[in-house]
């Protein structure tokens, strides 16, 4: 089905649109591959999920290991979201990301050994140590870099599209947030502001149902986030957030808006997060605030098992091949685990680096 | 050289600027109709994509100047101090820390263009001089222009610095006349003023002022009117905070041995409270009287002019601070 609150159509086929209800209704399964993906692309895809899966269980490995300290906040169970969106971007176009971010950057094509790196707080890492697990990034691919201020992201990804609307150039940007974000004045301000210029962005909702233990159906005044596209003028899409392909092919459709020159668009991927909301919060004291059997459900629906269920029933790949995949990806955070292990501290006259491109002296 | 007003500079510099680089931009409320006079005639030059009039939303468009700049563009915003607390957010979980917590990877050429319009009735809500707030975070450079040439020269420089600046622009001053020289006279073939540079607008022995953006101008009053008792006063304009140029300042305390500041800031954690602690810590051999600030009385801004005239800085305040260094 096409959804059009307002702002125009958009193109997307009948099996991506899920109707759901509110919070976790009864998921209707995509109708296999419907769209004319190609084998590679479907293929890297894969590849990018397995990575970032098992990228996340070797942090929560390390880190209860105390191989390194501070927050880190587990992607897993979302990764058809970022992978199925990035898959539709180029490496010219840009990103920005949140707190729970491992997943965007690798997502993008990012480096896992410089991602791993920078969580154990080395100089080898994406930002020499100085972000650690919540600012990754990588500006040689367009990726801006992530906000532990939630929503606070959202108005930079819309200057990185102002720009492309000023320059009159073809690249789009795409910014992730999730359901707590959506209810930040900067993402109302984000939305509006790109929409009366029509600047060329996606405004991403990762929707895992909490912010922290705070369900969103207690505070998003609508039933789903996409349906606040309507006060932006705007196509609002409520997709299957654990189907990577109907992620990358609502994605595409928005993308493809946005390089026309038409507007931006809200994607709403309705996922789950596996993981309690942070690493490295053990002694805090939790309240029950989900359910096992809500859990269980989500975790039938595992974007991985749903993408290789896809990939082997369309004869695209084998079981084999899959496997192989995986175990190639798991070889290459080991590796990246490595790397990280080695690389050294930074010294202490990093210190004062970084602070300004034309330097000033320190007070 | 021209009398200029102050206005005029700032439009001149923008101007400038943007004819000079097309990666130049300017974006705020209510500028293609320049309400507040700097953006005259920019938008018949430039066109709507360069000069761009914002919904009341800093906090979308402050950060949206950052996303900009982050990718090849060299945003200028003009705002007022008060309107900045709405996207403190942008300015200080980006602007200001992107940089260094990305590794150095993150380049913000973005301006902002902060008018702090005080002392004309405006209350509470419209009078803020905020730049101490700003001096506290790493990661801005803080401009204080107190005259039509150095707030040309400056605006330049912050365009084409590659870090984010903040330029307090002093209200008070905008009707303010002064020398703004023609490019052709300069020896560089143009205005650009540096940053970290601290200008000695009167030469002097016996106490040193240091001024704070409009608080420039009144210590210049004071020197000549103390001239004539046979009192000889030194004004430094640091021009910008960050940088601060604190070795003009040390050198000026080495030869008078008194220093009054006068910063139209409230006076707790105010920019004055930083030189003064700087030329305790660095200076104090050279002192032969304590550290006088004359800054913003620690209360809101009041609308009434009967109290508003008691709250900052002026003559006669900055002129009995000197005084009381002498009579140590």
């Amino acid at each position: 089905m096409t959804r059009t609150d307002a702002g125009g159509e958009l193109c997307v086929t009948k099996a991506t649109v899920l109707l759901l209800a509110a919070r976790i209704g009864l998921l209707q399964k995509p109708e296999g591959l419907t769209v004319d993906i190609d084998r590679d692309l479907l293929l890297l895809m894969l590849r990018r999920m397995w990575m970032i899966r098992n990228f996340e269980l070797k942090v929560m490995e390390v880190h209860a290991a105390g191989e390194f300290t501070g927050a880190a906040h587990p992607y897993i169970g979302e990764e058809a979201v970022a992978v199925g969106a990035c898959a539709a971007l180029e490496d010219t176009d840009y990103i920005t990301g949140n707190h729970r971010s491992h997943g965007h950057p690798i997502a993008k094509g990012g480096r896992v050994d410089k991602a791993m790196a920078e969580l154990y707080g080395r100089i080898d890492g994406y930002c020499k140590g100085k972000g650690g697990s919540m600012h990754l990034a990588d500006y040689s691919i367009g990726i801006l870099g992530e906000s532990g201020i939630l929503g606070s992201s959202v108005p930079v990804a819309v200057g990185a599209a102002l720009a492309a609307h000023i320059k009159g150039e073809k690249f789009v940007s795409l910014a992730f947030f999730g359901d707590g974000a959506s209810n930040q004045g900067a993402l109302h301000e984000s939305m509006n502001l790109a929409s009366v210029w029509k600047l060329p962005i996606i405004f991403l909702c990762e929707n895992n149902q909490y912010a922290v233990t705070t369900s969103y159906a207690e505070t998003v005044a609508v039933e789903h986030v996409s349906d606040r596209a309507s006060a932006y003028n705007m196509p609002g899409l409520l997709i299957d957030g654990q189907d990577a392909i109907a992620m990358y092919e609502a994605t595409s459709a928005a993308v493809a808006r946005a390089r026309a020159g038409e507007g931006p668009t809200l994607i709403e991927g309705l996922t789950y997060r596996y993981e309690e909301h942070s690493l490295g919060l053990g002694r805090v004291r939790r309240g029950e605030y989900r359910s096992q059997e809500e859990i269980d459900s989500w975790r039938k629906r595992d974007p991985l098992e749903i993408l290789e269920g896809s990939i082997i029933s369309q004869g695209v790949a084998t079981r084999e091949e899959c496997d192989a995949i995986n175990a190639e990806t798991l070889d290459e955070v080991e590796r990246a685990t490595d790397f990280a292990r080695n690389s050294p501290f930074p010294e202490p006259e990093e210190l004062f680096e970084d602070m300004w491109a034309n330097p000033i002296p320190q007070p | 050289m021209a009398q200029t007003v102050f206005i005029e500079a700032i439009n001149q510099a923008i101007t400038e600027e943007m004819r000079r680089d097309e990666n130049v931009f300017i974006m705020g409320e209510d500028i293609r109709r320049a309400v507040y006079g700097a953006t005259a005639d920019l938008l018949g030059e430039f066109g709507e994509k360069r000069v761009l009039d914002t919904p009341l939303s800093e906090n979308g468009f402050f950060g949206a100047a950052i996303g900009a700049s982050l990718v090849g563009m060299r945003p200028i915003v003009e705002t007022l101090t008060s309107f900045m607390w709405v996207g403190m957010d942008q300015l200080i979980s980006q602007a200001a820390k992107m940089r260094y917590m990305f590794g150095g990877q993150a380049t913000l050429p973005v301006v902002y263009r902060a008018t702090m319009f005080y002392g004309a009735g405006s209350a509470a809500h419209h009078s803020d001089r905020s730049y101490p707030m700003f001096m506290n975070m790493p990661g801005i450079k803080i401009v204080v222009p107190s005259n039509p040439a150095d707030m040309k020269g400056l605006l330049k420089s912050a365009v084409r610095d590659d870090d984010p600046t903040i330029i307090f622009e002093d209200g008070t001053l905008f009707g303010m006349r002064g020398e703004v020289p023609d490019d052709a006279e300069l020896p560089q073939g143009e205005l650009v003023v540096p940053f970290g540079e601290a200008k000695i607008v009167r030469e002097g022995t016996d106490v040193t002022i240091v001024g704070i953006a409009g608080a420039v101008n009144h210590a210049i009053v004071v020197a000549d009117q103390l001239a004539a008792d046979g009192i000889s006063v030194e004004v430094i304009d640091p021009r910008t905070l960050v940088p601060f140029d604190k070795q003009t300042v040390l050198d000026s305390v080495e030869k008078t041995g008194r220093l009054v500041i006068a910063d139209p800031a409230h006076k707790v954690c105010s920019a004055a409270s930083e030189i003064a602690s700087i030329v305790a810590e660095e200076g104090f051999w050279s002192l032969q009287a304590p550290i006088q600030k004359v800054a913003s009385e620690q209360v809101h801004i009041p609308y009434t002019p009967s109290l508003e005239k008691l709250v900052y800085p002026d003559v006669a305040k900055i002129t009995a601070a000197v005084k009381r260094t002498l009579e140590s």
